[in-house]
């Protein structure tokens, strides 16, 4: 086969739509248009009828019933929904939540919000391998503590948390468990009864469905959850989430699911081995480091630091070619590198020269290949560039150096 | 964000990468920046001690495009003037030659860093004052 440039391996940031997304969305635009929410004609029903579909869909992926199934605009939005919605609806039993250092920005800074309204937040800390300390998590929580938000798999390095034994000391204690399965869902099986999940946030466009829609899953049975709604108006979404319900991605969001259902088994077992493959041979390089836990972790995410380079200028060697993402700070407008490379305990030199690694669907091993040549061939050449790199191989210690921090 | 033409091609094809001997009387050193901050440039001048000027400079550098561009594009610029020509080479000139967008700018301050640390490196060799200077916001 041929190798098609440029190659994306950014699969965590985004998914492209698979085409049989969309052409089941397609109808519902211009000739199936109807408001779901129009009780009266035929337009409402049909439109309604696609709907309580893609519901089931999107509830089976992950053995909920679709009556928990509260649909969104993304996974943002489903966790401001589900730390906000819960902190204002328990708000007579406590004030505090614990997550970790690790989540994204859409925990992160929606729990930062919490607390200039009052909340005490837990931020705990992860072990070197990204994981949470399950001995930690049960000695943070009190009296106070209505809930636990801890992510499924990480967008970075892709680690897998023990979301079943997290779950078990949630329901010891009487806590809510709500996690962000945004990279996790349609990727490795998720099941809200097995693994104890309350409240779960999700996202069709990185599963191969469209932008702009998501869910919040949230449990009706033992124990009955709720959220305060943050969104007021026609009451849609049993109340918890009003605004007209962007069907044809809806249709999307359902089919993408279905999709993953059908063929996540197998595509996880294709993409590892792919991904072991790619990491394999750029762990070959001297003075490479893999970042996060090697066996909890996603199939399809490597995330690897080249010491002695810098990641953004590492990637300026291919980014025409291929499409990755990195923990530099050159590559974000704060000039601060990746903080969940740091809360790993990694130097800010090591979460500089990291390179993140989302390989998908369609990912190729040809694409493999190239990247595989494409990386090592940059490495080397920026190592010669590097002053950090001839202080390494000269024996300078470059920890003893004092530099001017600036 | 989008590379300019002139960073791409400094990046593709750095000139003067390298190492001079930095125990001969006539190479002064300057070695910027920190790893934590991403960032690490070496640069180095040979001055040729009858005419007083530079006849090589070399670098290498840890860093982004930018900042390799920056480097690069300061050791071509070395060559051929005297200490003091060298001295006035301003962080602006580089952002306006290379294109560099607003958050880029530290790459080029680092980069007029380098060349004033390197000549301070070899005026101090050389039994003169060193020079103290003014510190640019990074």
């Amino acid at each position: 086969m041929e190798l098609k440039l440029p190659i994306y391996l950014d699969n965590n940031a985004t998914t492209p739509m698979d085409p049989r997304v969309l052409e089941a969305m397609l109808p519902y635009f211009v000739e199936k248009f109807g408001n779901a929410a129009s009780r009266n004609h035929s337009f409402g029903w049909v439109a309604e009828e696609a709907v309580d579909y893609a519901r089931e869909q999107v509830a089976k992926l992950i053995n909920a019933d679709p009556k928990e199934i509260i649909f969104t605009s993304g996974a943002t939005e489903s966790d401001n929904l589900a730390l906000k919605g819960v902190y204002e609806m328990y708000s007579s039993k406590g004030n505090h939540i614990i997550t970790c250092t690790t989540e994204h920005k859409a925990v992160l800074d929606t729990c930062k919000h919490l607390e200039k309204q009052g909340a005490e937040i837990t931020y705990l800390e992860v072990q070197a391998d990204g994981l949470v300390d399950l001995n930690e998590l049960e000695k943070a929580i009190k009296p106070e503590t209505i809930l636990i938000a801890i992510m499924y798999g990480n967008n970075e390095i892709g680690v897998i948390q023990p979301v079943k034994e997290i779950s078990k000391i949630a329901r010891k204690h009487g806590v809510l468990f709500f996690t962000d399965g945004t990279q996790a869902v349609g990727k490795i099986p998720v099941d809200v009864q097995a693994d104890g999940i309350d409240l779960m946030a999700f996202s069709g466009h990185k599963m191969y469905g469209p932008k702009g829609v998501g869910a919040l899953y949230v449990r009706r049975k033992n124990p009955r959850v709720k959220v305060t709604a943050q969104m007021d108006g026609g009451g849609h979404e049993r109340g918890m989430r009003s605004g007209t319900l962007n069907v044809p991605s809806l249709v999307g969001f359902g089919k993408a699911c279905e999709i993953c259902m059908n063929e996540m088994e197998s595509e996880a077992k294709r993409l590892s081995k792919m991904r072991d493959r790619l990491e394999n041979a750029l762990m070959q390089l001297e003075e490479s480091y893999r970042n996060g836990n090697k066996e909890h972790r996603l199939p399809h995410t490597a995330n690897i630091s080249f010491k002695y380079v810098e990641g953004e200028g590492l990637m300026m060697g291919f980014n025409k070619d291929i499409a990755v993402s990195s923990g530099s700070a050159c590559t974000s407008a704060s000039l601060e590198p990746s903080y969940v490379l740091k809360a790993l305990g990694l130097g800010d030199d090591l979460a500089h020269s990291s390179l993140r690694f989302g390989l998908g669907r369609f990912t190729t091993d040809e694409q493999i290949d190239y990247t595989i040549k494409a990386v090592t061939d940059t490495v080397n050449k920026l190592r010669e560039m590097s002053p950090l790199w001839e202080m390494f191989k000269e024996g300078v210690d470059i920890n003893a150096i004092e530099w001017a921090h600036h | 964000m989008a590379y300019s033409e002139k960073v791409l091609d400094h990046y593709t094809n750095p000139q003067n990468v390298g190492t001079l001997d930095k125990a001969k009387q006539n190479v002064g050193t300057g070695l910027v920046g920190a790893p934590e901050c991403g960032d690490v440039m070496r640069l180095q001048i040979e001055v040729d001690e009858a005419s007083g000027l530079i006849k090589d400079a070399k670098f290498k550098t840890f860093g982004c495009g930018s900042a390799i561009a920056s480097s690069s594009l300061a050791t071509e610029w070395l060559k051929g003037k005297t200490v003091d020509q060298a001295l006035a080479i301003d962080n602006m000139d580089i952002v306006e030659e290379l294109n560099l967008p607003p958050v880029k700018i530290h790459c080029s301050v680092l980069a007029e860093d380098a060349i004033k640390a390197a000549i301070n490196d070899y005026r101090v060799k050389n039994g003169l004052p060193e020079l103290v200077l003014e510190q640019k916001a990074h």
